[in-house]
Formats: structure tokens, C-alpha cells, sequence
């Protein structure tokens, strides 16, 4: 029998406030063990949550690049559960009123697009760190990471293979990052996965037993993870066995993934309405002032680079990463009016350089005036090609104007036409033995002219002009 | 006579006056406390240091003409709300050591407000209670019969201004903590709105029903606590962004052309006859007072005891999930594992009391039960809240009896959960609609025991309260008496 897999996904995003989503704390990441903690977010008797603004604004902004529909009032709950990382022994999170509802985002695959259903966004705050001894039996808590804001986003199942998953996942990541709501950091867990999985025979509607996938702290692992999971799923019903609903761990070193806890073992969470906080109301204005604010999300800018500026798929794939590179190019675009050159030296040259350093666009030593001032130099001749890859890395590494470091190192294109055929007859004339052979037919030593020309100018003729002349005057 | 047996209204009289000083009126209230303290135990801890050098505090702005609202005014301080780096123990073995590193808002207010801090008054433990009789650190005797309860859970600071080992007292109340303790001490207890007083900082027992307030001598004592510690607080979502009045305007307005509403469901089987015979002489003065007095009704009373014994211990399994012994607190220190200490910390560190609720809390929110408790209960807290909303379109005030017995002795009620429960049949209902409430001494039983009289508002209705109940108080001639200690 044939079996088709059926996929969901729920991503966790940390949102990159400034502080803790109830209480003021600094929610940045890195910092010395509980040094980020307060009263608040430390669970001590008496404190209560305040609501931070700001987490519900990002939410918001995510929801909206994702087509979903605000919910004017939602509500906070308390999920109880006892843990060592969870100072309260609840987490606040939002159950039965989320933020956000039925949603959905394309997804590009190699077949062309595909719709994948969100079904909710909802906000909660992240738990504590356990720091295991590895030689004592002891454990540490750092909670740093204790209310720093999280947004949990939950696809429909609509997901049909590993491959889809992971085109949804960096679909997700690159709106996020976009959107500068969540730094995208998988190492650093600002953006952590967990997958439902489940096999049907091809055809049937009806969903099968699904197993929950955790720890996979990356996009390839998500990818690897869930092409073992389908597998050892599809032995099982293959074999007459029957999948298991359970929770199950990726272990990276193996490559398998491993039960944690079935069915029975499950949590009874004992989700009610938080009575420390508010239900949340969102109102229209604030709804339309944050659409209105929203960004051009990378599949629309990939499309449009496209047809404005006639990019290949490849090229605009490149240039739309990140919201920062495809602002520089279209900077640079804008005052050299040459797209192509621009993207080629955008995605040739300089990202070479920033990459060689592990740098980000935004700290580029060549602002998009300066590569602009260059393709336009270029385009009028006054250098080289050849001469402009020498240029843009001397304007990277000194930071300088092109026009300056040409006007310091004297790298003007010669493009008098007088002075180059000057110098050619004089090559012609201390070479009878080539140009004799070249008139009988041996073409290719035209190129030994051209060599010959160049030397004589440094390599500062116009190579146009030196190909015109030297026709011309090679001619028998 | 002697400082400690004034109000906080006559003593700022003193106070401005220039007749008296800080710490004359703290050492008096000092001596009483070291007279009575060992019969009444209402303190858990004795702020003695700290109450000294606020005193010192006090008459150095008195010197320099800088009298507040409290400036002075020895206060107790319910063992439930946080103050920093001072011992908060929430009357339980599980926080016996707990030091804040923060202050209570109304800490903060009253500090702000110029009081001194005379100790941390007894409790049950987290305030799961009736009588003091949960404590962790022991009884608290009634100072009118120390053969019997204070009442509960602020039962310490009730008897704390009844014995005059203050001025004034703060507590919470969660179902009746302060209005029946005061009852029974023969005090003026105030549970305002909920939302109009802070709850940062007091440790959460069924947070959508917790509510702080004053234990005061007088009602002007209660306007003037109530004017210092409500208001607005940002700390706190649940908070009331309105206004705070002055509360002592409210004191000699009367009510004159008032409806006063009499709830027949209050007046049922169960009450005991002087109890109810003092009530019914009330609503006699008040008449008198010019106010017309009617029968309403409250139709769904009779569900109250059973939503709030789902609310609240639902609510208190999920507020105290947090002493786990992991941060603060009691641990148990030998644990095979992490449940293991999990498990004896909190079999070790709660009392009997606290784990019943603990265990019904958890019960009631399980998965599958959800729905027939929790979700039930809430669903008819909505009908008690419109039941009230309904009868203040027809009333400006209800009035009932706050505790259906006087103070009952010690041991009487501690095998008895229902029975204890039943204690606070007559106040609960307005911690599950959210309004405001207080307790005014009515009388005497024959035994000599205080009956306590309820007046009850609509939302922010505390002017309102205080109205009356300064009317009352003032023409109702109850005997002025103190308990002999």
C-alpha cells in the first residue's frame, strides 16, 4: 500500500522586545545567569503580570503578514505543571482565546506555490534553562530566559512530505526576520520547532495515529527527523503494526528518534482563564495603523524583482534574504539606474567580501552610493570592468568613493582614440613579423596585439576602443 | 487613659496638636503589646527595631511640619502581604523563612503615608481559613474570650486592634477574612471592591477574589486607611484605573431618604438568635436614621458557598504550585529525585487545610471535569453578580449579618470542614461579585461576645458604606466596652 504523510508544525519564535512580556526585565540573551530576573519573573509570592505592549504589536504584526484573523478579544491562561525551569508552576499562554486565527502563507516549491493553512498565533511567556552537572547530582537554573515573549504559531496539517515542511519553515523564518520581530537564531532556540506527524493510505481522508516530534533544533534536522519518522511509520503499517500516539524525541547523534512518553503519560495541564490579567482587546486602529506599517514580505519582493528590474529567480532568491540586502540593492539600483550590473555586483563581489568577514550588509564600507558611482563609471567608460574589480576592493577595504581611489592610483581608462592608434601603428611598425603572418590569415594573433596595446598603456585602455581600432587598422 | 486605647483620628488630633509624639504613642502601643501579647498571640513577627525608627522617622517631618494622612500611626500588617526584608511567612511552615526583597503596593502607600509598622499579625495558613486555627505558628485568641477563635483568616490582625496592640490593621479577604474576623472582635473591617486596593504583593490565595482592607477602631479609622491605601496601582492589571475620593466626606452626610435592602436569604436557618435579634435592632436605627428599609431578594445565595468552593481552591492549586522547593521556601532536603522532593516538600510544608484545597482545586480543573465544575461555577458567579447588580437598581445598600454565629471556641469547627465553611455563608457572595463590603459592631451577645452588622455597595460603592455606617455608629449607642485582658 501506498502512504502519504501528513504534516503539521508548531513553531515557537521568541519576538525581540527589549523586555519580558510581564515584567521589565531585559529579555536579551547571553547574559550571566539570573541577572535578567525580577520578583515578577521570578514567581515570588504576591507578584503579578502586566502585559508588555510591545509583545502583542509584534504578534500582531505577524499575524497580519500571515492572513490570519484578529480575535478583538483574546485571553491569557495558565498552564500547570510542575518543572524546575517554570517558576510559577504555570505558564502563562493563551488557550481557548488566541490572538490570532485562520491564517495561511505560500510556500514556493519546485512545483510552483502552495497554500499552507495557519491555524492559530498565540502568545506565552518562555520557561527557565536547567544546566545539568555532568559529574554531580545537581542541577542549575538560570532564569533569564523565564518570560521572555514567545509566539507560538500552529500550521494545519497541510504539509505532505519533509521537503514541504521544511520549504514552510523558512518560509515562516524569513517573514519573521523580515518583519524584525524574532531574530530567526535556531541555535540560540529564538526559534524552535515541533512537528505532528502522521501516515494515511493515499486517497483516504480520514488522518492517521500521529507522533509528536521534538528537539530538532534545526532545518535540516526537521527535514531528517521527520524522512526516519515517515519511514519507521511506514514499516510499521507495512508490517501489520499500528503507530502509537506518542511523543517522541529526535536524537541527532543517531539519526532516529526515540519515544519520550505515550498517550497515557500525557500532561493534564489544567488550563483555566488567568485571573491576573485582563482579556485583551484589540481595536481596529490599532489593527489597521500596524497593517499599514507592515513591510513587502520576501515572496512578494522575490516576485517583483523579478519583473521590475528583469532578475532571474536565482538572482532575486539572493538579493531578498534579508530585508537589509534587497534595501541595498534597490538603493544602489535607484541611483545607478543599471539593475544587472548592480545585482552582479551586489551578489558577486560584495557579498564575497562581507561573507569572508562575517558581515552583515548593514555594516557594509561600501554604501549603495559608492557602488552606484562605480557602475555608473563604468557604464561611461571611464574604467574597466577589470579595472572595477580592482576598485570596489580597495572601497572596501578603505571605505573610500571610487572617484577617489581612481583619482589616487591614476586608474582613468584611456579612451583617446588618437593617442591609441598612435601607439598601435608604432606596435605595428616593431612587429612586421605578426602583422605578416595576421594578414595571412593567422587571426589569432590578434590577441597579441591586444596585449601588446594594453602593456603599452598600463592597462588603462578602453578595451572597446583598442578591439575597433586595432580591426581597422590590422585590416590588410 | 493611654495612647494605645485612642483612634488614629483622635491621635492625629494629639499629633498636630503637639501634645503627643510618634514614639509616645509607640511605646504606649508597645507596653500593650508586651501586656497582651502572650494571651491574644496575634503577631507572628514584632517589628519593634523598624517601628522604632520609623517613630524616629515620624516626629523628625512632625518637627518640621510634615504631617501626612498617617504620620505616626502604629499599624499591623497581616502576615500575607510582602515587606522587604522583613519575614513573610503567610502563616505557613512552607514560607516560615521567607524574606521579601520587595514591598506590598499598600506597604509601599502606607510607608509613603507616614505609618509605622508595629509586627506581621497572625493567620491561616495562606489564608485558607476561619478561625487562625490553620496557622503554622499557633492560635490566635479571641481578646474577648481567649477561650475562643478571632475569627479568620486575618484573625491576628483583627485581635491585634481589638486588644489595642495597634491602631490599625491590615488584611486580606478572599471569602470574609476581614469582615467576619472583625465581627467577632467587634472591629470595623472593610473588603472594598475588587480592583480598588493593590494586590501587588499580597500573596495570592484565589487572586479573582483576594481583596486587601483596613481593621480599624472606628469608621472614620477605615476612611482614613481606605484614603491612604486605594487607588490605582500599574503593577497590576486587575487594578481600577478610577479615581480615589477622599473617604472621609462620606462620614456625616446620613441617609436620609436612603432604600436600604434586606436580603430574606440572609436571615435563614442556622443563625443564631442574639445574632440576629442585634441585626434586626440595626435595621431599626438605620430606619431611624431615615432610611427606608425593604425586603429583596438575592435569588441564587444559596449557590454561593458551592462556587466559591470551586473558584477558590481552583484558583489557590494553581497560585500555590509555586512552593516546590525549588527557589525559596521549604525544602525537603533528601529527596531520592525531583519528584520525590516535590512531593515531601509539599506534603511537609502545607498544613491539612491548604492540601484539602489544594487537592479540590486540582479536582476541579482536571481535564474532563472542567466543564462541570470550574467552567458550572463561573458560569453562576455571573447569576450572583447580575443578582446584585439587580437589587442596587432598587437599593442603595443591603444589609446583613456578617457572620452567622458570635466567635465560637477554639477546636469547636477544626474536624469539621462544612461547619467552618458555613462561617462565612454571608460574606462570600461579595467576593464573587467583586463589590465591596464592611462590617460595623452591632452589639453584645448576652455572653459578651461582638456581633458584627454587613453593609453591602455596588462596585466602588465604598463612600457609600462608609456613609452608613458612620451614621450607624453614631447613633446606635452600642456600649463602648473593651475586652478585659
Amino acid at each position: 500500500m501506498e502512504f502519504e504523510p501528513v504534516i503539521g508544525l508548531e513553531v515557537h519564535a521568541q519576538l525581540r522586545t527589549e523586555t519580558k512580556i510581564f515584567c521589565s526585565c531585559s529579555a536579551k540573551f547571553g547574559a550571566a545567569p539570573n541577572s535578567h530576573t525580577c520578583p515578577v519573573c521570578l514567581g515570588m509570592p504576591g507578584v503579578l503580570p502586566v502585559l508588555n505592549r510591545k509583545v502583542v504589536e509584534y504578534a500582531l504584526k505577524m499575524s497580519l503578514a500571515t492572513n490570519c484573523r484578529i480575535n478583538r478579544e483574546s485571553s491569557f491562561a495558565r498552564k500547570n505543571y510542575f518543572y524546575p525551569d517554570l517558576p510559577k508552576g504555570y505558564q502563562i499562554s493563551q488557550y481557548s482565546q488566541p490572538l490570532a486565527e485562520h491564517g495561511w502563507t505560500d510556500i514556493e516549491l519546485a512545483t510552483g506555490r502552495k497554500k499552507i493553512g495557519i491555524t492559530r498565533i498565540h502568545m506565552e511567556e518562555d520557561a527557565g534553562k536547567l544546566m545539568h552537572d555532568e559529574y554531580n547530582p545537581v542541577s542549575l537554573v538560570d532564569l533569564n530566559r523565564t518570560g521572555v515573549p514567545l509566539m507560538e504559531i500552529v500550521s494545519e496539517p497541510d504539509l505532505r512530505s519533509p521537503e514541504e515542511a521544511a520549504a514552510y519553515l523558512k518560509r515562516l523564518h524569513e517573514i519573521l526576520v523580515y518583519l524584525e520581530v524574532c531574530d530567526g537564531n535556531m541555535e540560540e532556540g529564538s526559534f524552535r520547532c515541533d512537528a505532528n506527524v502522521s501516515l494515511r493510505p493515499v486517497g483516504q481522508a480520514a488522518f492517521g495515529t500521529r507522533a509528536e516530534l521534538k528537539n530538532m533544533n534545526s532545518f535540516r534536522n526537521v527535514q531528517r527527523a521527520l524522512e526516519y519518522e515517515i519511514k519507521r511509520q511506514g514499516y510499521l503499517l507495512e508490517s501489520g503494526g499500528q503507530v502509537v500516539q506518542e511523543t517522541r524525541l529526535w536524537d541527532d547523534a543517531q539519526g532516529i528518534t526515540i519515544s519520550m512518553r505515550g498517550k497515557e503519560d500525557a500532561h493534564d495541564y489544567r488550563y483555566f482563564p488567568d485571573p491576573d490579567l485582563v482579556p485583551l482587546l484589540v481595536g481596529e486602529g490599532w489593527i489597521a495603523e500596524i497593517e499599514s506599517d507592515l513591510p513587502e514580505l520576501p515572496l512578494e519582493k522575490r516576485e517583483r524583482f523579478i519583473s521590475a528590474y528583469q532578475l532571474s529567480a536565482y538572482d532575486a532568491g539572493v538579493l531578498t534574504t534579508s530585508r537589509a540586502l534587497a534595501d541595498y540593492f534597490e538603493e544602489t539600483v535607484r541611483l545607478s539606474c543599471q539593475p544587472k550590473p548592480a545585482a552582479n555586483w551586489v551578489m558577486g563581489d560584495l557579498l564575497r567580501f562581507l561573507n569572508e568577514d562575517k558581515r552583515d550588509i548593514k555594516d557594509s564600507p561600501v554604501p549603495p552610493t559608492a557602488l552606484a558611482d562605480m557602475i555608473k563609471l563604468i557604464e561611461a567608460g571611464t574604467i574597466s570592468g577589470k579595472m572595477a574589480k580592482e576598485i570596489i576592493a580597495e572601497m572596501y577595504k578603505s571605505g573610500q568613493p571610487p572617484q577617489a581611489i581612481i583619482a589616487a592610483q591614476g586608474l582613468v581608462q584611456i579612451t583617446d582614440a588618437d593617442m591609441i592608434s598612435g601607439l598601435i601603428a608604432e606596435i605595428m611598425a616593431a612587429n612586421p613579423d605578426q602583422l605578416a603572418q595576421y594578414r595571412s590569415g593567422k587571426d589569432k594573433l590578434f590577441g597579441f596585439f591586444v596585449g601588446q596595446t594594453m602593456k603599452a598603456t598600463q592597462g588603462k585602455a578602453n578595451p572597446q576602443i583598442i578591439n575597433e581600432l586595432l580591426k581597422k587598422m590590422l585590416a590588410p | 487613659m493611654e495612647l494605645y486605647e485612642l483612634t488614629i483620628h483622635e491621635l492625629q488630633a494629639l499629633i498636630r496638636a503637639g501634645s503627643t509624639t510618634a514614639a509616645d504613642i509607640l511605646s504606649s502601643v508597645y507596653r500593650r503589646i508586651d501586656a497582651v501579647e502572650s494571651k491574644v498571640h496575634a503577631y507572628i513577627t514584632v517589628t519593634r527595631e523598624l517601628a522604632e525608627e520609623q517613630a524616629a522617622q515620624a516626629d523628625e517631618a512632625i518637627k518640621k511640619g510634615e504631617i501626612k494622612e498617617l504620620t505616626g500611626i502604629p499599624i499591623a500588617l497581616k502576615d500575607i502581604l510582602c515587606t522587604r526584608g522583613i519575614k513573610t511567612t503567610c502563616g505557613s511552615k512552607m514560607l516560615a523563612d521567607f524574606v521579601p526583597p520587595y514591598d506590598a503596593t499598600v506597604v509601599t502607600r502606607l510607608r509613603q503615608a507616614g505609618a509605622v509598622f508595629t509586627g506581621k499579625t497572625n493567620m491561616d495558613e495562606f489564608a485558607m481559613g476561619s478561625s487562625n486555627e490553620t496557622s503554622y505558628f499557633g492560635v490566635t485568641a479571641n481578646p474577648w474570650d481567649l477561650t475562643r477563635i478571632p475569627g479568620g483568616s486575618s484573625g491576628g490582625s483583627a485581635a491585634a486592634v481589638a486588644a489595642d496592640e495597634c491602631l490599625a490593621a491590615l488584611g486580606s479577604d478572599t471569602g470574609g477574612s476581614i469582615r467576619q474576623p472583625a465581627a467577632l472582635c467587634g472591629v470595623v473591617g472593610m473588603k472594598p471592591t475588587y480592583g480598588r486596593v493593590s494586590r501587588f504583593g499580597l500573596i495570592a490565595f484565589a487572586s479573582s477574589l483576594d481583596q486587601i482592607g483596613p481593621f480599624t477602631k472606628d469608621v472614620e479609622d477605615c476612611a482614613i486607611m481606605m484614603s491612604a491605601i486605594a487607588g490605582h496601582d500599574p503593577r497590576e492589571s486587575t487594578s481600577a484605573p478610577a479615581e480615589t475620593p477622599d473617604y472621609r466626606q462620606f462620614l456625616s452626610r446620613g441617609v436620609e431618604g436612603w432604600t436600604v435592602g434586606i436580603p430574606r436569604e440572609y436571615f435563614l436557618a442556622g443563625i443564631d438568635p442574639e445574632v440576629e435579634a442585634a441585626v434586626r435592632k440595626t435595621i431599626a436605627v438605620v430606619e431611624g436614621l431615615g432610611a427606608r428599609c425593604i425586603p429583596i431578594s438575592l435569588p441564587h445565595t444559596q449557590y454561593c458557598l458551592a462556587v466559591y468552593y470551586i473558584v477558590a481552591p481552583a484558583e489557590a492549586s494553581s497560585n500555590l504550585a509555586r512552593y516546590d522547593g525549588v527557589k525559596y521556601g521549604f525544602r525537603f532536603r533528601d529527596g531520592r529525585d525531583l519528584l520525590d522532593m516535590y512531593k515531601k516538600t509539599r506534603s511537609a510544608g502545607f498544613g491539612a487545610e491548604v492540601k484539602r484545597r489544594i487537592m479540590l482545586g486540582t479536582y476541579v480543573l482536571s481535564s474532563g471535569y472542567y466543564d462541570a465544575y470550574y467552567k458550572k461555577a463561573s458560569q453562576v458567579r455571573q447569576l450572583i453578580t447580575r443578582d446584585f447588580e439587580q437589587a442596587f437598581q432598587t437599593c442603595d445598600v443591603i444589609l446583613t449579618p456578617t457572620s452567622p454565629t458570635p466567635a465560637f471556641r477554639l477546636g469547636e469547627k477544626t474536624d469539621d470542614p462544612m461547619q467552618m465553611y458555613l462561617s462565612d455563608i454571608f460574606t462570600i457572595s461579595a467576593n464573587l461579585a467583586g463589590i465591596p463590603g464592611l462590617s460595623v459592631p452591632c452589639g453584645f451577645t448576652t455572653g459578651g461576645l461582638p456581633i458584627g452588622v454587613q453593609f453591602l455597595a455596588g462596585h466602588f460603592g465604598e463612600g457609600k458604606l462608609l456613609q452608613i455606617a458612620a451614621a450607624y455608629e453614631k447613633h446606635a449607642n452600642i456600649e463602648k466596652r473593651r475586652p478585659s485582658l
